[in-house]
This record gives structure tokens, sequence and C-alpha cells, in this order.
């Protein structure tokens, strides 16, 4: 039997919200699954599985703020056999000190878990508005009252998506609180890259030219849902040459890099508004130029909806931020740790260039590698620069 | 389809992939991407939401020519069935 916990979704969050259950008591899961959506700084996130099996019991409240290792639902793995009675067995040992083996059920009460009100909403007083617990604690994010929803649950009942509809209009304007929430995750995870990682940093303006042509080309008779864009190369040609240093592709955890065959590439995406995250993409490594646009467009919708997996927040090897088409010619960037790279690609820009012996006009992007030096050397990271050039310079190999 | 069922189509798609615009201060001249601050992945999104609703497929070549609402609504007018 294992008990689902409220996972670490980086290294400064120390609690989340529980805002939606996406299973039910009885339902099979798999490893990776979404079992349930956790509102933190950074948004709503999808919370997986670590494990396969059968949900046994859901724990937490909707609404509770919990901390990272509290109890969430108990899972029976595949082959345990349902033995527990419906209702939790009484306490054997409702000691203090007692471990989790001792105790099959442990319970909310063991966890210094801050509900504001909100775990009793479904006992609705009278003259109460109906609603889900989790459109409550939605309602009150967004500063929309409840009594001006038209529900379409149970009774009239206003459910999560009575207020979505609602959403896009009411959050215009009323973003602060939560923007100040990023800001602060942000700072954090910032603040704590440039006090811990000894950065260093190696440039390389790049000819992009022959991908443009190779894009143009390939999108000419394509419809706009499979079109590619320049970024879409980027991260294809981070995860190939990734894939082979090693060095700066992994994290750095306990004093030493986990580096790793497989590469999750991160794709910071700027939110509008303001605001950035960085989910994974992951498995890039293993994906066609084709997957990879694919992966980036569902990954970026989602990052702008507030609907990331936990893993693609905490399992990336690398990151890839790209300033877009209009802007600044280079950026040199903060890895995000506790990666130990990040790959910072400028605006393309029109500039005077030597292509066999001659001076032409050729489209350019300077690429700025930041590298943990803890890890790794220029050396190293020369060999990353040289093997993303090589690989944009042929982009029918991607 | 009259040119203010074209608009009102673009507007929305527009909204829909940019959902902090607010249609009543939205410009004719507004441009997707200095003003709007749109990005290529929200542009290949709303020509992607303007091909499936309106069946218009609008090559990377014309892009500018839908930068802003008003040149959109011509354009899109034109190539309408």
């Amino acid at each position: 039997m294992g008990i689902f916990t409220m996972p670490s979704l980086g290294a400064d969050m120390e609690a989340g919200t529980l805002v939606e259950w996406l299973v039910k008591p009885g339902d099979e899961v798999r490893r990776g699954d979404a079992v349930a959506v956790v509102e933190t700084q950074k948004g709503a996130i999808e919370i997986e599985c670590f494990q396969s099996g059968k949900v046994l019991e859901l724990q937490a409240s909707l609404g509770a703020t919990l901390p990272v290792g509290a109890p969430l639902a108990l899972i029976l793995g595949p082959g345990e056999a349902v033995e527990a009675p419906e209702e939790p067995q009484e306490p054997e040992t409702p000691a203090d000190g007692a471990t989790s083996e001792t105790k099959p059920f442990p319970t909310m009460a063991d966890m210094p878990a801050v509900a504001p009100g909100l775990s009793v909403a479904t006992q609705m007083p009278c003259g109460a508005i109906a609603a889900s617990p989790a459109a409550r604690v939605r309602a009150r994010e967004l500063g929309i009252d409840l009594a001006t929803v038209k529900g379409s649950g149970p009774i009239g009942a206003v459910l999560l998506t009575d207020l979505e509809a609602r959403k896009p209009a009411v959050a215009r304007g009323k973003a602060a609180p939560a923007m100040m929430d990023m800001r602060k995750a942000i700072a954090a995870a910032m603040a704590r890259s440039k006090q811990t990682i000894p950065h260093f940093y190696l440039s390389e303006t790049i000819d992009v030219q022959p991908a443009l042509e190779w894009i143009e080309a390939r999108n000419a008779d394509r419809p706009p849902s499979d079109r590619l864009l320049l970024g879409a190369l980027f991260v294809r040609a981070t995860a190939l040459a990734a894939a082979k240093v090693p060095s700066v592709n992994g994290q750095f955890v306990d004093g030493t890099l986990h580096s790793t065959d497989r590469v999750n590439a991160g794709v910071a995406v700027a939110l509008r508004g303001g605001g950035l995250v960085a989910p994974a993409l992951i498995d890039a490594g293993a994906m066609s130029v084709d997957e990879t646009m694919a992966g980036m467009r569902d990954l970026i919708s989602r990052a702008r909806a507030g609907r990331l997996r936990s893993s693609e927040m905490t399992e990336g090897t690398i990151t890839i931020s790209s300033l877009g088409e209009t802007g600044a010619e280079a950026m040199v960037g903060v890895i995000f740790p506790p990666q130990v790279a990040l790959v910072g690609l400028g605006a393309p820009k029109l500039r005077p260039w030597v292509v066999d012996g001659a001076v032409v006009p050729r489209t350019v992007v300077t690429l700025t590698l930041s590298v943990d030096h803890r890890v790794s050397d220029g050396r190293q990271a020369a060999r990353f620069v040289a093997e993303f050039q090589s690989q944009i310079a042929s982009p029918e190999t991607l | 389809m009259t040119k203010q069922d074209i608009r009102t189509a673009f507007v929305e798609e527009l909204i829909a992939v940019a959902p902090d615009i607010d249609p009543d201060t939205l410009g004719e001249e507004d441009h997707l991407q200095d003003d709007l601050e749109l990005d290529s992945m929200d542009v290949l999104n709303l020509v992607t939401a303007l091909h499936q609703r309106l069946k218009v497929d609008i090559p990377e070549t014309d892009y500018p020519q839908i930068a802003t609402v008003a040149r959109a609504v011509t354009y899109l007018t034109a190539r309408v069935q």
C-alpha cells in the first residue's frame, strides 16, 4: 500500500492547495497518471502518481493547503488484496512517535493542515449558494461572487466548469495576487541559482538562414496545424546536442551531477501579463522535429492555461530560453536549478555575414550557453555549442 | 458571411489565444505582435483556429496581412466563401 503525498514541485515549494481530485476511490491508476490538481505559486499543477494500483481512499480535503509530504490518498499496489474495510481501522498506535509502517491509515489529523474554512463547504448553511468545494476555491481565487454564477450541477450547484467559462473575462485585471506569487517563486529560484551556481558563459552567433529556408519550404504546403516554428528546431537541436554532452544535461543534487541519457528539454514560456514558467518536454531526445513542435504547442498552451504536470515542473534536464522573433540579439540567462545549463537564444537578426568568402546578408541568432562550473568546464560547453550549430546547419537531419 | 461576422470570428479567436485582451479596448490598428504582444506560437494558434473556423488557409507569407483587425477583416473577407 502506498501513501500518495503532496509532492515538492521545486525546491522552494513548501505547500500547495488541493483544488481538484481527478480520481475517486476504486479507480485504477497507473504510474504517471494525473490524480489531483494542486494550486502552487507557479499556477495549478496536475500531480502525477508515482505508483500503479487502485485508489483506496482520498484523505485530503479540497481547498486544504497542505505542506509538502502531507498524505493525500492511499493507493493499493497491484496484487495487494483489498483487505481493508471501508471504515478506517481503529488506530492501534495513536502515539505521536508512531511510524507510517505501524499506522496503516495516517490521517489528516497528523498534518499541520491549513484549511481556510473550505473543508466544511459541503455542509451548507441555510441560504448559502450550492457549489462544489473546488468551485468555491476557484471562485475565491478569481474574485467571483458565487451568487452571480449559474450552476449546472445537482440542485443548481456551481461547478468548477461553470467558473471556467467566466474565467477569461474576470481574470482580466484580477491577476495581481497570483502574479505576485509567481514573482516570488521566480525570485526565489533565480536568487538561489545566482547564489549557489558558479555560472560561466559561452556565446556563438549562428547562421540560421538554412533552417529558416527549410522551414519555409516545409510549411508552404502544410495546413497551419502542421506548421513548424524555428523554436522547435532550437529545442530539437538542444536535445540532440545535450545527448552528446552529458555534463550539461541533468540535475545537480546533493553535491553531484546526476546526468541522464534522457533529455527533458525545459522550455521557458513567457506568460501574458508577466511571469515565466519553464516546463520540460519529457524525453525530447526521442522525438522527431514534428513531434517536438506538437509537444511544444501542447506544453505552451497548457502553461498558459495553468495546467502543467508535476513531472514537467520537476524533471527538466536543460532549459531553452528564446526571445522569439523580435527583441534583443542576445540573452545571458540564469540556470534553472537544479539543472546545470541553460541555452539562451536572442532574436533572429539580419546581418552581413561571410559565406564562401563573400559578404552576404544572412539571418543570424546568437546562442549563449550558461553553464554550472561545478560540473563542467569550457571544453564541454564548447562541444555543446558546436554540436548545436552543426545540427541547425543541417535542419533536414533534425 | 458579412464583414461584421468575420470581424466577430477574428476577435473571438484572437481572445481565445490571448484571453487578457479586452475586446472593448481592442483597436482596429493594434498590431498583433507589436501592440498585443502575441508571439510566434500565438500567431500560429490564431491562424490554425481561423483555418478551422473560416476554412481559410493563411500561408506564412500572408501573415502580415492579418497583423491588425482592420487588415485581417479585409484579407479574410476576400477569401471566405
